[in-house]
This record gives C-alpha cells, sequence and structure tokens, in this order.
C-alpha cells in the first residue's frame, strides 16, 4: 500500500480528499467485499481469493490501494466494513454502479469477473429479488434499506476501512480540522448539546450536557473514553463501526478530547472483538502516520493520542467507573455516584465516557451542523439508532432508524415479519437489561422517553424478536442466568438477589414452582431494582418486571397448570417413543435407571411417563433416533 | 453562611461533614452500615445506608456529599424495605449458630437483623461449607461469615499498606481470601488482627487460648505467672466503666487472683527493662555511626514485615526482644533461680492488646529446650471472656496490687502502650546522663500515623521517627531506600495510636477510643512517682544479680535475638547458613533470573568459599534471596544494609578482601559504648 | 554462562522462565495500569496463569499478591488451570441461545466424555467454554474452534469437527 504522508494543515488535508476523490473516480470498478467478522466467519476471505484469482486468469489488474492510479485499467478490490445485511452474507458491493450481490461463494467469482467487471452488467442470481422475482440491482433498492436512513453507518460498506484516504474522500477528519481550527471549545460543546445527541450506550444522557459538565472543571489532565465494551449479548452495532468505520470514532474522540481539554483518550474494547482491536490499531497507526492523531495534529497546537485497552471478559466493565477500574488495572467494580466521571473519574482526573455509536455521531454534527441532526428523530430523541435485529425475523442484521421509528416498522417493514409464520409474540430491547416488548407495543416509536413510559429502555439497541414457540419465562431465566454470571458481586442485592431470582426461574421452568414463588422474585426484583450500586443491578431485574407484567399468566401456566404454553421448556415435555421408528430392540429399556420403558421384541416400546425421571438415557442409547423429548 | 439540610423533616446544619451519613448520624438519627468506616475509602457496597433524596430517588448516604438544600427522608417504605432485603439476602447465606459464635451480641449482622426487623428468612442456605482457616496462632477466619463487606481489605491494604486480603472470584463466588486461597499463615500477614478489629461480623476473630489458660490454671503441678500489658488497662477501663487506668488495673489484679493465677506482674516492668537494653544499644550504635537508623523491635507485626518487605534492613531492627518475650525469659529464670520452680512447672501467660503477640511466642528462637518462654497469650477481648465466664464483677472488685519484684514500673514502661511511648522512654533514658533532662516529650505523643521530632541531647541532635500503621512504615522506609530520608531512630507500631488500637482490644476499638485508652496511660504515667526507666530500682537489682551490664553476654543470651528475611509468599528459606543476625554480618546474594542468568550462585559459592578459608565464617550469614529488583545491575550481592552490583565470579576476590571480610571483622569487635553513664 | 546449575530447591524451573516474563513486564511497563495487559501476555505466552508467575508479577509491579490474584480470578478470559491443547467455545449470546444451541452444548459435552463442571478434557487435549457474544449474532448458533469462528452449528456438526481434529491429532503423532 502506498504509505500515507503528512498533512501538515487543514488546506492539505482538502488537497488530499480532492486527490482521492478524483482518483476513485478514475477507478472504473471498485469490488467491495464484506469485511465483518460475521461475513468473515461466514466466507468473505475466501470470496475475495477467488476474486482476486480471478481477476488475475483474466489479467485484470488490480490497484495496490485507491490511490495508486499506476495503470488505468487498475481495479479497486478490498474489504468494506458491514452493510448490515447480515442475513444474506457474504455480501460484495460493487461501485459505483452499486450492485449488491447476496450469499456470494468462492465460485461465482468468476462471473462477478466476467459479467461485471469486465462487461458492465449485474451477474442476476447474485442480486436480491423480492417474492414475485423482481430483482433489486442496487443497494437502495432492496427493502431492507429503504426504510433506513444511514447516518453512522453511511459509509459503513462503502469504505475500506484499512486505508485512511477512503474515509478522507468522504469528508473525513473535515470536521476535526473544522473544530480544531475554527470553532472554540465551548463551541463545539454547544453544537453538540443544540443537536440534542444522546448517549447511545443505553443511559440516553445528553452528551453535550456531559461534555459540558467535563469542560468545566479546571483541570491540567483530563481523558476520553470510548466505551466499546458492548457485552450485551445479541449486539454487535458497536462491533461494526469498529470494524467498517474505526475512523469515525477517532474522530469523534478527537473533537470531544479538544471541546473539554484533554490530550488523552482510551478505547477500551471489549476482548471478544479481536478483528475490531486489528481495525483499530491499523486506523490509529495510519492516522498518527497522516498526522491526524498524536502530537501537533493537521500542524494545530492540539495534540491528542488513543490507546486501546483490552477487556478480559467482564461484561459489566460496559458500565462507566467499572470500566475505568479496568483501564486502572484493578477488578471491574463499579463505584458509587457522586463523584461523577466528569469530576473525578480516570486516575481521578475529569473524564467523559461515551459510547461507540455515540462518538460516531459527532463528526457529521459539525460537519452539517445541530439542525441537520435534529431533522432526523423526535424531537426529544433526535438523530439515528443502529439496532442488531436478530431472532426470529426474516432479515436480521444491522439496521439504522430515525430515532422514533415505530416497533412494527422495525419488525414487520424492515425486518421482514417472522421468519417461521408463526405469531408474532415479543421482542427483549435491551438485552439483557431491557424489557420486553408485546403486540400492544407495535405502534410505539422507538426512543428514549417513550420506552421509559412502558419501563424498558433503548438499551445498547439489541432487539431479539420472539415467535410463540420460545417460552418468555426461559427468556428471563436465560437472561438472569447471564446477568448473574455478570455481577461483580459487590454489592448484596444484585450479588444475591440475582442469585435468589434465578433460583426462583429455574424452579419454575423445571416444574417446581410455587405461586408464593412469583410475589417473592417481584419483591426480589423491586428491592434489586431500587437498591443496587450500579447500572447492572439496577436493570437486572427488568426482564422478570417486564414479563411478569405482560406475560403473567405464562408464569402461571408453569406453576398452577404444568404447562409450558410455547411447548419450549423440557420440564414439561415427556420422552416418547416414535412408533414408526422404533425397532423394538429393547435397548432403551435395559438403559432405563427406574424401568419406565416396557414392550415386546420387535415391536414399538413405550415410555411409562409417570415412572420416568426424564434422565434421557434411553434418547441417548437409542441407535434409530425413534425416541423424542416434546 | 451555614449550609442546611432537611432530614425527615428537620433543618440540620451541614458542620462540614464530607458525607451525608456523618450528617445524619450526628442529628440523631443512627443510620446502619456495614462497610462504611470513618477512616477507610468509601465502598458503598453494603447499600444500608440508603436514604432517600428529593430529586435523586434512592442513593447511598456514605458517599454522597451533602448539598445545602436537600431533603431527605431516611425511612421511607422503600428504603426500609431494601434494607431488610438486604440482610434477609444475607441471614440466606450465613452460615453457623449465633448462640455459638465468638461474635454472638456483639455482630452487627445479629444486631441489625433485630434492628430492622427482620422476622423471616425466605431463601435456602447453601449447601456447601468453606473452609475454615484456624492454622495460625493469631486469627481464625471463617468465610461462611464472611458478608463481604471489604471493609478488611481496606483496612490491610490503605492502613496496614500490606493487602494480604481482597476480593476474589466474581458475582455470587466472590470471596475474599489471601492469594491464591492460601491459608493466612502462609502469606504476608503480619496478624496485626486489624482486619478482625472491624470485621464486622465473626468471619475474622482472635483465636482464643482461653481454655488452654484454664486447664494451666486447674493444673495443680502448674504455677501459672500472668504479665499484662499496658495497653490493656485502659481497655479495661472502658470495658468495664472504670475511671483510670490504674483503678481498672487494680481491680484487674484482684480479678486475675480470684481466677487463679499464682503471680501477677506488669509487663511494664519488663518495658523498663527493653528501654535500658535498647537505648544503650541505640547510643552505642550512635557512637558508630552504624546500623542506623535504629528500629524498635517490640512490635512483633513490625517486624514480621520487615523480615518479609524490607529485609535488607534487618541488622537496623533493635535486637531487643519485645517486653513480653523479655519477661519470658526472664521470669522462668528467675523462678527456677530464686523460688526453686522448675521451668516446665511454669506456665507464663501474657494479657496483651495484641493478637501478633501469640504469633511472637510461638517463633521457634524463643524458647529453651523446645519450652516456650511464653506459654500463652490472652487477648484483651480473651481476658473479659474468662472474667464473664468467672462470673467476676470487675467494677464492683476491691483493688489490689501486683506482685514483685516485676510489678514493678516506672511511668516510661507504662507508656510504651501508646504511639511514642517506647522513643519518649528511650529519650528520657539517654536525655538522664546529661543531666539537666526534661522528663517529656510531647512531639513524639499522639495518634497521628507519622510524627517526626528533633532532640538536642548534649552536643547531639536526634532526628526522631514515630510511625503507626504499617502503610506509613512503607513510605518512610521507601524513603530511607531512595536516601531521602534522615532518621537515627524509629518507632514503629503497626496499628494505629499504638498498640492501645490492637488488634486484640475489645471493640469500639475505634480512634475515638484509641484517644481515650492513650490520655489513660499518660495519665498512669503522671501518676507513678519514676518516670525514667533506668530508676526502677528492680531493673537494677536485675542488672546487679544477673544480667551485669546492659548488652552484656547474658542479656544478650536472655533479652536479644535476630531475624531472618521471609519468602512473603510461603516457601522455604533459601538459608544457607543456619544462624541468625545479632552479631553476624548478613551478605545476601540474588538468584532471582537476570542474577542468575549472570553468574550469582557461582558468585554465592565461592564467597562461602573464600569466607571458610578465611575463618570468617562464623561471622558472616550467607543467605540466597530473591530479587532486590535491579536486575540491569545484577549479580546483586548485600553486606550489611548495602546492595552492591556487577559481582560477577570474576569480581569475587576484590570484593571479598574489600567489602566483605572487613565488615566480617569489626563486627566481632561489638561496640562498648558509653554504657555507664546510663546507669548511675 | 553456565544455564545449566543446578538450584536450590523447589521451583528450579519457574525460575527460569521468569526472563521472559521480565520481557513482558518491561515492555508494559511496571505500573498498575499495565496489570491487566501484562496478564493478558502472559496468558498468551503460558495459555493459563500459573502461580508463581502471577506472584513474580505482583512483586514486579509492587502489589500484593491478594490483588493480582483478584484481577486474576475476575476477568472470565484469564484462566488459572491449564487449557487444553484445542480450545472449543460455544457462544451463549441471545441470538445464539434463541437458535438452540442447548443441544450442541450437550452433543460436544457428551463427545468429550466433560463431567459437570469440568472444562478440560484428561489428558488435556480438549478444553470447552461457554462464553459470552462473540458478535456474530447472524450466523446463530456459533461455535469458535481454535480461533476459528463456524456458523450456523449443529450437535452433528460439531461432533463432526472434533472427530476431525482428534483424527488429525492422532495422525501427527503417528507420524
Amino acid at each position: 500500500m502506498t504509505p500515507v504522508e503528512r498533512i501538515n494543515s487543514p488546506a492539505e488535508l482538502g488537497d488530499l480528499k480532492r486527490k482521492v476523490v478524483s482518483a476513485i473516480r478514475s477507478c472504473a470498478t471498485r469490488v467491495l467485499v464484506c469485511g465483518g467478522t460475521g461475513c468473515m466467519a461466514n466466507g468473505s476471505p475466501a470470496v475475495l481469493a477467488a476474486i482476486q484469482e480471478a481477476l488475475e486468469k483474466h489479467d485484470v489488474p488490480v490497484r495496490a490501494d485507491i490511490v495508486s492510479e499506476d495503470d488505468e485499467k487498475a481495479i479497486g478490490l478490498g474489504y468494506s466494513g458491514c452493510p448490515g445485511y447480515c442475513q444474506v452474507g457474504p455480501i460484495v458491493r460493487i461501485l459505483p454502479a452499486d450492485y449488491f450481490y447476496v450469499r456470494v461463494k468462492p465460485e461465482d467469482a468468476e462471473d462477478i469477473v466476467t459479467e461485471t467487471v469486465l462487461g458492465g452488467k449485474p451477474v442476476e442470481r447474485l442480486l436480491l429479488a423480492s417474492e414475485d422475482g423482481v430483482k433489486y440491482a442496487k443497494r437502495d433498492d432492496v427493502p431492507f434499506y429503504r426504510n433506513q436512513v444511514n447516518v453512522v453507518l453511511a459509509d459503513c460498506g462503502v469504505i475500506e476501512p484499512g486505508d485512511i484516504r477512503d474515509y478522507i474522500a468522504r469528508d473525513g477528519y473535515r470536521a476535526m480540522a473544522e473544530a480544531l481550527f475554527g470553532l472554540t471549545p465551548e463551541a463545539v460543546v454547544a453544537e453538540v448539546t443544540e443537536s440534542g445527541l444522546r448517549g447511545r450506550g443505553g443511559a440516553g444522557f445528553p452528551t453535550g450536557k456531559k461534555w459540558g459538565f467535563t469542560q468545566v472543571v479546571q483541570s491540567p489532565k483530563k481523558y476520553v473514553v470510548c466505551n466499546a465494551d458492548e457485552g450485551d449479548p445479541g449486539a454487535f452495532m458497536d462491533e461494526s463501526i469498529m470494524e467498517g468505520n474505526p475512523h469515525a470514532l477517532l474522530e469523534g474522540m478527537i473533537i470531544a478530547g479538544y471541546a473539554i481539554g484533554a490530550d488523552e483518550g482510551y478505547i477500551y474494547v471489549r476482548a471478544e472483538y479481536p478483528l475490531a482491536i486489528q481495525r483499530l490499531r491499523t486506523a490509529i497507526a495510519q492516522a498518527e502516520q497522516a498526522g491526524l492523531l498524536g502530537d501537533r495534529i493537521l500542524g494545530g497546537p492540539f495534540s491528542f493520542h488513543i490507546h486501546i485497552k483490552e477487556g478480559a471478559g467482564a461484561f459489566v466493565c460496559g458500565e462507566e467507573t467499572a470500566l475505568i477500574s479496568s483501564i486502572e488495572g484493578q477488578r471491574g467494580m463499579p463505584r458509587p455516584k457522586p463523584p461523577f466521571p466528569a469530576n473525578s473519574g480516570l486516575w481521578g482526573k475529569p473524564t467523559v465516557v461515551n459510547n461507540v455509536e455515540t462518538f460516531a455521531n459527532v463528526p457529521r454534527i459539525i460537519l452539517n451542523g445541530a439542525e441537520w441532526f435534529r431533522s432526523f428523530g423526535t424531537e426529544r430523541s433526535p438523530g439515528t439508532k443502529v439496532f442488531a435485529l436478530t431472532g426470529a425475523v426474516v432479515n436480521t442484521g444491522l439496521i439504522e432508524v430515525p430515532m422514533g421509528t415505530t416497533l412494527g416498522d422495525v419488525v414487520f417493514k424492515i425486518g421482514g415479519g417472522i421468519r417461521t409464520g408463526r405469531p408474532f409474540k415479543a421482542v427483549q430491547i435491551g438485552g439483557p437489561s431491557g424489557a420486553c416488548l408485546t403486540r400492544a407495543h407495535l405502534d410505539l416509536p422507538l426512543d428514549y422517553d417513550s420506552l421509559k413510559s412502558v419501563g424498558a429502555m433503548v438499551g445498547s439497541g439489541g432487539l431479539v424478536v420472539m415467535d410463540d414457540s420460545t417460552c418468555i419465562v426461559e427468556v428471563a431465566r436465560f437472561f438472569m442466568s447471564f446477568t448473574q454470571k455478570e455481577s461483580c458481586g459487590k454489592c448484596v442485592l444484585c450479588r444475591e438477589g440475582t442469585k435468589r431470582m434465578l433460583q426462583i426461574l429455574e424452579k419454575i421452568v423445571s416444574g417446581r414452582g410455587k405461586v408464593e414463588d412469583i410475589s417473592l422474585l417481584e419483591e426480589v426484583a423491586l428491592a434489586v431494582r431500587d437498591g443496587s450500586l450500579c447500572g447492572l443491578g439496577k436493570s437486572a431485574p427488568n426482564p422478570v418486571i417486564s414479563t411478569l407484567t405482560h406475560f403473567r399468566d405464562e408464569y402461571l401456566a408453569h406453576i398452577v397448570d404444568g404447562v409450558c404454553p410455547a411447548g419450549e421448556c423440557e420440564a414439561f415435555k415427556n420422552y416418547t417413543i416414535i412408533d414408526e421408528k422404533c425397532k423394538g430392540c429393547g435397548l432403551c429399556a435395559g438403559k432405563c435407571p427406574v424401568n419406565a420403558i416396557s414392550g415386546r421384541p420387535k415391536s414399538p416400546y413405550v415410555i411409562d411417563t409417570s415412572v420416568c425421571i426424564k434422565c434421557g438415557a434411553c434418547a441417548d442409547a437409542c441407535k434409530f433416533e425413534a425416541i423424542a423429548l416434546a | 453562611m451555614e449550609k442546611y439540610v432537611t432530614i425527615d423533616g428537620v433543618k440540620t446544619p451541614i458542620n462540614g461533614s464530607n458525607n451525608l451519613l456523618e450528617v445524619i448520624r450526628a442529628s440523631g438519627v443512627e443510620l446502619p452500615t456495614f462497610c462504611y468506616h470513618s477512616e477507610l475509602s468509601v465502598y458503598g457496597a453494603c447499600r444500608m445506608c440508603i436514604v432517600e433524596i428529593e430529586g435523586r430517588g434512592i442513593q447511598p448516604s456514605c458517599s454522597t456529599p451533602p448539598e445545602g438544600g436537600m431533603v431527605i427522608r431516611t425511612h421511607t417504605e422503600p428504603v426500609m424495605r431494601i434494607r431488610r432485603m438486604a440482610l434477609e439476602l444475607l441471614l440466606a447465606n450465613h452460615h453457623g449458630n449465633c448462640q455459638t459464635c465468638e461474635k454472638n451480641t456483639r455482630c452487627r449482622l445479629q444486631e441489625l437483623a433485630h434492628k430492622l426487623g427482620v422476622k423471616t428468612v425466605r431463601f435456602e442456605e447453601p449447601g456447601s461449607v468453606l473452609p475454615i482457616d484456624d492454622t495460625n496462632p493469631s486469627i481464625v477466619r471463617d468465610p461462611n461469615k464472611c458478608i463481604l463487606c471489604g471493609d478488611c481489605v481496606r483496612m490491610c491494604k490503605e492502613v496496614q499498606g500490606i493487602g494480604v486480603l481482597d476480593f476474589v472470584g466474581r458475582g455470587s463466588g466472590v470471596r475474599v481470601s489471601p492469594a491464591f486461597g492460601k491459608n493466612l499463615k502462609d502469606v504476608e500477614c503480619v496478624y496485626c488482627g486489624q482486619c478482625a478489629s472491624v470485621c464486622p461480623t465473626g468471619a475474622l476473630t482472635i483465636k482464643s487460648q482461653v481454655d488452654e489458660v484454664w486447664n494451666a490454671i486447674n493444673d495443680p503441678t502448674r504455677t501459672v505467672i500472668v504479665q499484662v500489658a499496658p495497653a490493656v488497662r485502659a481497655a479495661i477501663a472502658q470495658a468495664y466503666g472504670v475511671t483510670g487506668g490504674e483503678q481498672a488495673m487494680g481491680k484487674t489484679v484482684t480479678a486475675l487472683r480470684r481466677m487463679g493465677f499464682d503471680r501477677v506482674y506488669d509487663t511494664s516492668f519488663t518495658a523498663d527493662l527493653t528501654t535500658v537494653e535498647e537505648a544503650t544499644e541505640f547510643l552505642g550504635r550512635v557512637a558508630e555511626g552504624k546500623k542506623l537508623p535504629q528500629f524498635t523491635s517490640c512490635c512483633p507485626a513490625w517486624v514480621k514485615f520487615v523480615e518479609q518487605f524490607y529485609p535488607d534492613y534487618l541488622s537496623n531492627l533493635s535486637s531487643c526482644k519485645s517486653p513480653q518475650q523479655m519477661f519470658g525469659a526472664l521470669s522462668k529464670r528467675y523462678m527456677a533461680d530464686h523460688e526453686g520452680i522448675a521451668r516446665e512447672n511454669l506456665y507464663v501467660v501474657s494479657v496483651m492488646p495484641c493478637t501478633a503477640k501469640k504469633f511472637e511466642a510461638k517463633r521457634p528462637e524463643f524458647t529453651v529446650d523446645g519450652d516456650p518462654d511464653v506459654n500463652a497469650v490472652l487477648s484483651t477481648q480473651e481476658l473479659i471472656n474468662m472474667i464473664s465466664e468467672a462470673g467476676i464483677r470487675l467494677a464492683d472488685l476491691p483493688a489490689d496490687s501486683m506482685d514483685l519484684p516485676f510489678g514493678f514500673k516506672t511511668g516510661a514502661g507504662i507508656i510504651f502502650g501508646a504511639s511514642g511511648g517506647v522513643a519518649e522512654a528511650v529519650l528520657r533514658m539517654a536525655a538522664s546522663g546529661d543531666g539537666a533532662s526534661p522528663s517529656e516529650f510531647r512531639a513524639v505523643r499522639g495518634l497521628d500515623g507519622l510524627k517526626e521530632a528533633e532532640v538536642t541531647l548534649g552536643e547531639k541532635t536526634l532526628r526522631l521517627a514515630v510511625i503507626s500503621g504499617l502503610a506509613n512504615a512503607r513510605q518512610v522506609l521507601d524513603k530511607l531506600r531512595a536516601g531521602e530520608a534522615n532518621y537515627d531512630i524509629i518507632e514503629v507500631m503497626a496499628c494505629r495510636g499504638g498498640c492501645i488500637g490492637g488488634g486484640g482490644q475489645p471493640m469500639p476499638n475505634d480512634m475515638s477510643a484509641r484517644e481515650e485508652r492513650k490520655n489513660m496511660l499518660y495519665d498512669c504515667d503522671a501518676i507513678q512517682p519514676l518516670h525514667n526507666a533506668a530508676d526502677n530500682p528492680y531493673i537494677k537489682e536485675c542488672y546487679s544479680t544477673l544480667l551485669g551490664k546492659p548488652n552484656s553476654s547474658v542479656a544478650h543470651q536472655l533479652l536479644h535475638t535476630g531475624y531472618r528475611s521471609r519468602k512473603r509468599i510461603h516457601g522455604e528459606d533459601l538459608d544457607l547458613t543456619d544462624t541468625e543476625t545479632g552479631e553476624k554480618v548478613p551478605v545476601s546474594v540474588c538468584i532471582g533470573t537476570n542474577c542468575y542468568l549472570k553468574g550469582s550462585y557461582d558468585t554465592l559459592r565461592r564467597l562461602i568459599d573464600k569466607a571458610r578459608d578465611a575463618g570468617l565464617a562464623g561471622n558472616i550469614d550467607f543467605k540466597a534471596t530473591f530479587c532486590f529488583e535491579k536486575c540491569k545491575a545484577g549479580p546483586n550481592v548485600q553486606v550489611g544494609e548495602t546492595v552492591y552490583g556487577g559481582i560477577t565470579p570474576d569480581k569475587i576476590d576484590d570484593f571479598f578482601n574489600e567489602t566483605v571480610a572487613p565488615a566480617a571483622r569489626s563486627r566481632s569487635k561489638a561496640a562498648e559504648s558509653e554504657v555507664d553513664k546510663c546507669l548511675q | 554462562m553456565a544455564q545449566s546449575a543446578v538450584l536450590p530447591e523447589a521451583g528450579s524451573k519457574a525460575r527460569r522462565r521468569f526472563s521472559r516474563i521480565q520481557q513482558i513486564i518491561e515492555e508494559y511497563g511496571a505500573t498498575n495500569s499495565a496489570l491487566i495487559p501484562i496478564l493478558q501476555k502472559v496468558q498468551d505466552e503460558y495459555r493459563y496463569l500459573p502461580e508463581e508467575i502471577l506472584t513474580f508479577v505482583a512483586t514486579a509491579l509492587d502489589l500484593p499478591p491478594a490483588t493480582v490474584y483478584g484481577v486474576a480470578t475476575f476477568y472470565a478470559q484469564f484462566s488459572l488451570e491449564p487449557k487444553g491443547k484445542h480450545i472449543i467455545k460455544c457462544c451463549d449470546g441471545t441470538a445464539c441461545h434463541v437458535r438452540k444451541n442447548q443441544p450442541i452444548i450437550a452433543a460436544i459435552r457428551r463427545r468429550l466424555g466433560l463431567a459437570d463442571g469440568r472444562k478440560t478434557t484428561e489428558d488435556h487435549r480438549f478444553t470447552f467454554e461457554i462464553v459470552s457474544c462473540i458478535g456474530a449474532c447472524a450466523l446463530a448458533p456459533a461455535v469458535v474452534i481454535d480461533g476459528v469462528v463456524h456458523g450456523q452449528m449443529t450437535p452433528e456438526a460439531a461432533v463432526k469437527a472434533i472427530d476431525e481434529i482428534d483424527a488429525a491429532d492422532k495422525a501427527e503423532v503417528a507420524r
């Protein structure tokens, strides 16, 4: 790759942008293969390699990078970030035509090269099609995208995160230059405040206000910390931003540092995101080479350094004070607030802690203005939000919608409805700290205040859709077991309370629940919610409280009727022998420790469910798969 | 401009309090807490101190700074509900029977469960029982009773600067534990017992020797002698509502006799003896200008601390035993010589404010043919237990006096119980040789953790440091190592405020209790007719009939000792020669990886050979040690108190001739100093 | 220098390895905030955190060993017991859970013969862990085998993958 040269002034930055834009324009075709974790696991590397081979075979030169114009026939080939439609990966995008190829396999490389690169036409079979067979050639035609508004993810999938110049071509770092050279720190804070941006990590605290608190504290040393711990199971928004457009995060942090008066920043990334860490390191190195990060940015007086700290596997470190403790090298245990990080944070210094998505929004706000940001979303929750849509929907993946989009639109218009065709039951929003929303909430706008009013929260943005084959009590139990495992153990309410709640939920799903368990469960839940030290504890009972509110009958069914309405909980199922498959060999009867199986050789055996202890030994032993749990 | 908050409807001034909890308590509302301790950092975990603040919801009061205008309610329904639930959850995890627990009637969990009206525990007790650690002589650790308040963790780390205990694991599996789940005796615990002092439940308690002592008392073949430490009388006064340490001591003597002790003596006597020996040693060192600053050595936790963390300063420790041990050695000798009681029929008990003294009594060097000089150590708490068991109402007893000769003391011996006392006792004696001598050195008094003073005696100006709390000791020692501090004599007591705050003292053992006890001791001192240890007639008799002179060889044999470096985490001491310090030069070679790779093992072997050849093996104490942390300069060898780098095998000859041999030779000429000046 | 000199008593092997630890400490600096990255690097080297090394790190960083032990036991990434040669992690994030990873977990445990609570096979060849969401939610249920993410797993596919590793190991030994 052509080495990145140092940029010594905002004017030079503008020059470089023009140069790169022109170089990209001069490139007849760019082939971008999705390089997000999901697609990488699903085969992107093989696809890229195959395309490279095919190009060689057809004597099509490939550019070393986007600015090397040595050969005018050379095309661009590289990894982009996650375009969000993970359901249909690996995704290959062809620019500038913007063809959107899905489920690409290495075998397709030949056709892509001959038909598209050389022939200039789309490969029809690689395009998405509607139910009536209408092909969607371009990405913007695809229904999944039509209802989205991409601000934060605008560059994901279109640029190569491994080359800073691609980002610069899309006005990257121009916001930073404007802020550093054209605005006072107070003006930056004012713009962000005016925009109404609220923390995208979950709490939704007004970002500008937080920056304002930190800015006014007198201290020679301050810090900017990015919370990239994204521990919510089912959430991968921050991951995709870091993998797909890490520079947006860096730029946002630098602007924040300038605004509050910090010269150093930390990105705390969970260790389970090795690809994100790698992309960030590359981005930091290139930004430092380009003079856009480090000492005397763009030749000006402001310096800012960013370090990466890897998490070591603790969900609780997503809580800001626990995160700070972890950076300091301690157990990730939260601290009481006050004092707030704005006054005393990392190493006791004033610190701003914000989420990845929050920072990624900042450059556009500075570039386009607060009013532009307010043109999306609602009055009190402006802007967009990236959600991770998973579960029983047709289209799973990352989506970005204006705040205030209704739940129904997300699930049905964008998500495409329930994959199994079964009835919609609920959506868990906000992961293990979140609440569930039901049919009754389909018209609810997804924004901070509306969700709060129904006892839910936006959280990190994980949306898990469930149909009626999912037992909601089991969902509550699952989330509680997660929270229990991740509780740091410092305060008695979370440590012991979640343990006891989990015990009760386990009793219920295994058929041993009693009616008084529900009131005890509620009592503990409220105490944990109101008395815990940190956000993890305070929100741990949310799944329990909201499922008890909306699905109390389902709990009672387990306890009183001895039935799991969704048909999921194994305790309420029985082992049965499938007559058609049973060969009458009697092996199962021999294995049964309580002699619950009887029958005659060569004819189907029978299990006496009143004796059966559900150990499963029979099912394990059967060589004909004739025993099932139903 | 005074600021006010409203507490339960009552306007209350903030009065400079740092947190809401103190404001609320000062206003007369006793908020419950487990994890709050005014001397430790705020932890905020127990959630008992929560209150409702208008506009802010439920907040912990220990960590919230008061702001003028706040409206607080301390016992709303949700707050009470949460407190009860927190207690219920703690009780559900709490193993064991209150009735048989060491902390019965003194446990905060028990107290709060009762006070806050917890009437039922609806959760199952956990099935498994965690192992109890009672393998060390001083402290019993029962994790089944731990409520994870973290007070012990913070006390050991912040005030004692060691950090033996920490939280381990995560979530409901969190435990408070030493490193790697080991027992306290296998890690760097110095047994100061401050952790037990702050533990609200029975998770950390003092190891009881009450039964052993009763057995000895009931054994007709045994003559049971008891010595009572100075700090004990002050605590007894508080515990029984008796005015003044002297009164309390008098009643305690009566109680002890009624319980069956054959002789009752005062540790303050041997404190006087320690003063004489130590002051003599000190003046000797000052004259020679070597092994300074001198450290006091009567605190066993402090001694273990030095052995573990600052073994390069072992030779700075006074070689004097502690008063407890001097008493044991001396009294057993005396009883044998003067009353014909054989050693095996003697049973010496000491009553101490301290838990580390139990460890000290068991040190192998404090035995004669396997028989320990001090047979059992009772903490003040245990003494109170015994008094209760015997049904004695101490406050109603008449006072009685101690036995002679060891019951006679000067005020200098009594003040050993307070931080600054040893230094002052030594100064009083050292100053007396100069004629016009002050009998008070107030600069070294008080509960502060670090006190410095300069005292001019004749032409000399002595710089003293008086330290209590081992974290403060660390600071000073680190400065010494870095060459940034200059003292002649340093007194260190492991417990803040001195022995009056020892781990064996009854609760409450907070700073205000210690302040009261300290004042009592200085009052006792003021009442005594004699204030200079050297004036104690029975001490003089001791020298004339037995010891000869201070620091004489008899004195050395009975009253002095040596020290050895210890691994912090258990393991063998890599002693290659089998002796103690004292009169030998310690030579230590680092065999950490870096030094090892540069040939340090060869260095060590060759030094030993050369010493043998030169006939100096008896004067040198060779040790192999791990890591002076000067890896770049390796191999590193320490001679006396200086570390030399770069001693590769080829440099051995010169190094031995120029540095090691002279040190060994001068050691055998013990400083015959201006001893006589002090004793008449 | 005599590298093979015999050191006294216990732990001579451990002492020799400390040079690598010293390098790591020098790389990150002997400060409190370097503790977690140092432990991560140590674990990379040794695949777990041996007790003597934790004590060494504590000494070098001037931290109480109990504190270092407390940090090592807090984070899920750290293992104080040696791991197996092959590491299999089954993601238990929401998406993977909702897409029924329980049978996969059961199948793997059965295939490896892992009794309750045990994570590593007796012969130390396999370690099986259940981990938090790895962020490959669209591929649920996901299983990571020796660092490679496998999506849309089934119990049969998981067992097959283990069989293949087993066979490869045996072939290598035979060679």
